[in-house]
């Protein structure tokens, strides 16, 4: 179960890339640029008062999902091509599970805190 | 290609039957993937102390709420810090893979500066919150603020033991293959830290500070 | 100097875990002296306790789960025989003494039993029908068998040292906070079941970067053996939800030991939220138990019908629809606290909606069966058994997942007997089945049939004779984990209960016995062949036991049932291979030595030993540097001696390859 080679088979692992010095380095920097000006984005909406207030969580969360977007390209170059297909499909189970747990768990949570009486008077009913 | 006799084709998939395989993937993918799947298991990880956190949040016990708390120039601060060490990481995985020893080590030693720098301010922040008597057992909003980020940072903290141990290890033995693997696997897990904390800083931080 | 420990932590007081914790551990050094004095101890060290071979490893988790078995066992007879006794009476075991034995039969029996069974019986198999030499990362696959065993490990010490949690197999909160579980019964359970828990991730991790990267030439997906599909879904699952549990069994830690509050009822902590994760986690959980168990089923059924199993694409289909549905129902574990309708029905519904992918099982492993020549021998029997009973688990699981049925049935003896229903008759009997199967291919020779259709019958009879009257008494309005009760009614069939137990019991002898006299026996249940049953996947290619390499060239396949084509194609056998040298991971004490320090930080967090604790976590440190350290990680075996073993597997299997397709 040696290897020899680098890069043999029609697969790449995750974060792996096959390019030139130049055009890899330049693929980090763009990267890091996009990076820089989303977040910088970012924080500017959530400081300022000339967007309209209630988009503002809308927009961090669209924000914060493009940012992470340019980390997985650019840094983790997962990419959609036919070499990447194993490591998009373990990430997209990922994503599934994150998004059932935490989408699942908010929606029981807030149903459950509906319909319970508040754990402070609880409390005081048990006295 | 070979072809499908049907004694080889018992459940009749026909077409299905006709793709090849050729046998195990190389080292360096098995490794990385390996890698992969776990790194999304810790990111299902971190998706609890969010649920949790998101659950908790007006919870404060008629204690100090997140706005009243949060100091956003610091965590700008802690934001560049870990967006350039994902900069300079990428820059010493390029090193490795063409076998440049000054700049792998140049590159890894400033990506450490940039994570032991987020470490600091994240440390005095904690340290700031709990003498002001927002510590963690103050409220079960506390409790999660101070789990979910405290968690991400113990993970910078175990990356930059790694970071050491890497720098220590190419010194000591060079790019051999098996330490080419464990790059890959460092980066990568480098690299999913700061997705973290594009997470962290957006919902608990900018958003918490907007309400 | 020592945290909480001291001499008041050793039950003197109590006669039962007094008198059991002496006489096991009299036993574990008498073993320990007769393997030392007999000299086994180098041999023991090199094959077994050092060894990153999946064979040996999946072995010794079976092993494991058999011996965690008995301690389980003899939780449940005691709970049977209090509930027996215990109509007003205290019965013979105090309440806080019973708290602790139902809480650690049913801690035992899921995560130390049923899963290090499973896990060992994929560990063992997989790579031998992926037609392969290990399992993608061998070193980290000891890893995470002896950190599964220092989990166990703790959970038994919690016996005679200390106390075990009193809260059931879940500790809820709020009992299993600081304020009303002041001991460190819970302790004991959140950090065996945080490192064990460790162990658990790593060996899916590794089984499904196996199974999607490690695979023979030829052997596409849709050519796998089912087996290798359940053990993807089960280990895919594994990855998913065991984060889960770390986290939430985390913020308990976090708030008995730093006074956070998580699920406080003060300072605003949400007790629900405990359960809402905790499930969360435990929904999966029972997938990953039970769908290694389908596996096995599908390859013990088709290989006794002598049939390829019918349905290869809907099996496929229904196991990975399975997978991700179990993700989607945990909330029926709580329909009772607080939820609202419209929630306990969505999650209703596709708590009914997951029994359709696993009819479609049934229904396929009925019609691989359906003009087959079935034989029944014992893993067939054991087959049959499983489908009708876990049918009938199946469907009670169903009726309780009627929310408005639920709020009568929620935690009454019903409710028990339906968990144990599906897990006795579906894991523990696929885990039966498969260990009889596949214990051969292990060991070179069979057990014996005579032993093993006694334990089979003293298990199903027993099974039925204890948990049928739970259906009955749970009807009758008995709540679980009573310590004593006073309704007559519910008397009789607690008795028949208990007698049950005892069936169960004679059918736990028979297994031993089985073990012995085949041991005994074993020249005359020898299996020369490496084919004792006929089989038709790759590991009945390879001798029994199989060389350490597994197969001296990696077998090129051309279609499924890879092996049964081989045979077929019996010419093929005469032409020799071109025999290569082999290279094959070093053993390791890494999997051994971190497990040690675990043991030692784990053992010091619950008796709040500090010093201990960051000494441990140093140790555990220097043996992963240690082990990164090393130069040589792999050995190599000349291809002469590749020629050798494999020239005496083929002469040995001449005569059953040109005789292919009889016994």
């Amino acid at each position: 179960m040696s290897d020899t080679d680098l890069h043999h088979g029609p697969d790449l692992a995750p974060g792996e890339e096959h390019a030139s010095v130049r055009l890899r380095v330049l693929g980090y920097l763009i990267g890091l640029g996009l990076a820089i000006l989303l977040t910088a984005t970012s924080f500017f909406i959530a400081g300022t008062d000339l967007v309209w207030q209630p988009s503002i969580p809308v927009a961090i969360i669209v924000l914060a999902i493009a940012q992470m977007g340019v980390h997985l390209v650019f840094f983790l170059h997962i990419t959609t091509g036919p070499d990447n297909t194993n490591n998009v499909m373990a990430l997209a189970f990922g994503l599934l599970i994150v998004f059932l747990v935490i989408g699942g768990s908010l929606w029981i949570m807030s149903n459950l805190n509906q319909h319970m009486v508040p754990m402070d008077q609880l409390m005081q009913m048990q006295r | 290609m070979s072809i499908a006799v049907a004694q080889d084709d018992p459940h009749h998939l026909g077409v299905l039957a006709m793709v090849t395989h050729e046998g195990l993937a190389p080292k360096r993918i098995v490794t990385g993937y390996g890698f992969w799947i776990f790194l999304l298991s810790d990111i299902v990880m971190f998706s609890c102390f969010f649920a949790a956190y998101a659950v908790l949040l007006g919870q404060t016990a008629g204690g100090p709420s997140g706005a009243q708390l949060f100091n956003l120039r610091n965590v700008a601060v802690e934001t560049g810090c870990l967006l350039f060490s994902s900069f300079t990481c990428g820059m010493a995985s390029i090193a490795s893979e063409e076998r440049n020893y000054f700049w792998f080590q140049i590159a890894m030693a400033v990506t450490c500066i940039f994570g032991l720098a987020f470490l600091w301010i994240e440390f005095h922040e904690f340290a700031d919150l709990v003498a002001r008597g927002a510590g963690p057992s103050r409220s079960a909003f506390l409790s999660a603020f101070f789990t979910l980020v405290g968690c991400h940072g113990g993970h910078v903290s175990a990356g930059i033991l790694w970071l050491l141990t890497m720098m220590a290890q190419v010194f000591a033995k060079g790019f051999r293959a098996d330490i080419q693997r464990r790059m890959l696997c460092f980066a990568l897990f480098w690299h999913a830290l700061d997705i973290i904390w594009v997470a962290v800083f957006s919902v608990v931080y900018l958003l918490g500070s907007a309400v | 100097m020592f945290g909480k420990l001291s001499w008041s932590a050793v039950p003197f007081d109590q006669p039962i875990p007094l008198l059991t914790g002496a006489v096991v551990i009299a036993a574990i050094l008498a073993v320990l002296l007769w393997v030392v004095v007999r000299g086994h101890l180098p041999y023991l060290w090199r094959e077994w306790i050092t060894s990153v071979d999946h064979k040996r490893i999946g072995v010794m988790y079976t092993l494991l789960a058999s011996v965690m078995l008995l301690r389980g066992f003899a939780d449940a007879i005691m709970m049977r025989a209090q509930q027996a006794l215990a109509f007003q009476s205290n019965g013979f075991l105090p309440p806080e003494h019973y708290n602790q034995i139902f809480s650690a039969h049913g801690t035992i029996m899921i995560f130390f039993v049923a899963m290090p069974f499973v896990i060992g019986l994929m560990n063992l198999v997989v790579p031998l029908q992926l037609g392969v030499r290990d399992v993608a990362f061998p070193t980290l696959n000891s890893v995470g068998f002896w950190l599964t065993a220092t989990g166990a490990l703790l959970v038994n010490v919690s016996l005679v040292v200390g106390e075990f949690a009193r809260t059931g197999w879940l500790p809820y909160p709020p009992l299993s906070e600081l304020t009303y579980s002041p001991g460190v019964g819970v302790d004991y359970y959140t950090w065996s079941l945080e490192i064990s828990g460790v162990g658990t991730l790593v060996a899916g991790i590794n089984l499904v970067v196996t199974v999607l990267k490690i695979r023979t030439r030829g052997m596409t997906y849709m050519r796998m053996p089912i087996f290798c599909w359940t053990t993807l879904a089960a280990n895919l699952l594994i990855v998913a939800a065991f984060p889960i549990l770390t986290a939430t069994l985390a913020m308990l830690i976090l708030d008995r030991y730093l006074g956070f509050h998580f699920f406080t009822n003060e300072a605003g902590g949400n007790v629900m939220m405990f359960m809402n994760l905790i499930w969360a986690w435990g929904h999966p959980e029972v997938y990953i138990l039970v769908l290694p168990a389908f596996g096995v089923f599908s390859e013990v059924v088709s290989t006794f019908s002598g049939k390829p199993l019918f349905g290869y694409r809907s099996m496929v289909l229904a196991t990975m629809a399975i997978c991700v549905i179990s993700f989607t129902v945990w909330l029926h574990h709580f329909f009772t606290m607080g939820a609202g309708p419209d929630v306990n029905a969505i999650f209703g519904i596709a708590s009914m909606i997951i029994a359709v992918p696993t009819g479609v099982k049934i229904y396929n492993w009925l019609f691989t069966m359906f003009g087959g020549r079935i034989r029944f021998t014992t893993p067939m029997l054991w087959a049959i058994g499983f489908m009708v009973t876990f049918i009938i688990g199946g469907l009670t699981g169903v009726l309780v997942a009627v929310p408005p049925a639920d709020f009568l049935l929620h935690n009454s003896l019903f409710l028990v007997a339906h968990f144990h229903n599906v897990i006795i008759g579906g894991v523990l009997f696929g885990a039966f089945a498969g260990y009889t199967y596949w214990f051969p291919k292990a060991f070179g020779f069979r057990l014996h049939e005579g032993w093993g259709k006694g334990a089979f019958w003293c298990w199903l009879i027993g099974f039925y004779v204890a948990f049928f009257p739970l259906y009955a008494v749970g009807f009758l309005g008995m709540t679980r984990r009573m310590q004593h009760y006073d309704v007559a009614a519910w008397t009789p069939w607690l008795h028949i209960a208990s007698v049950g137990a005892v069936i169960i019991l004679a059918g736990i002898i028979c297994q031993i016995m089985q073990l012995v006299v085949s041991i005994r026996e074993r020249e005359s249940l020898r299996d020369l062949t490496g084919d004792p049953w006929d089989g038709r996947s790759l590991e009945w290619s390879v001798s029994s036991p199989p060389p350490v390499f597994n197969f001296a060239v990696m077998p090129d396949v051309t279609g499924e049932d890879a092996y049964w084509s081989i045979k077929r194609r019996a010419q093929e056998q005469a032409r020799e291979p071109d025999y290569k040298p082999i290279e094959l991971p070093r053993n390791s004490p890494t999997g051994f030595v971190c497990a040690f320090f675990a043991t030692f930080v784990g053992f010091a967090m619950i008796w709040h030993i500090w010093w201990m604790v960051i000494l441990g976590l140093i140790g555990a440190y220097a043996t992963f540097v240690v082990f990164a350290w090393r130069d040589h990680d792999e050995y190599e075996i000349p291809a002469d001696e590749v020629a050798r073993v494999d020239r005496a597997n083929r002469a040995a299997r001449r005569d059953l390859v040109t005789a292919a397709g009889s016994i």
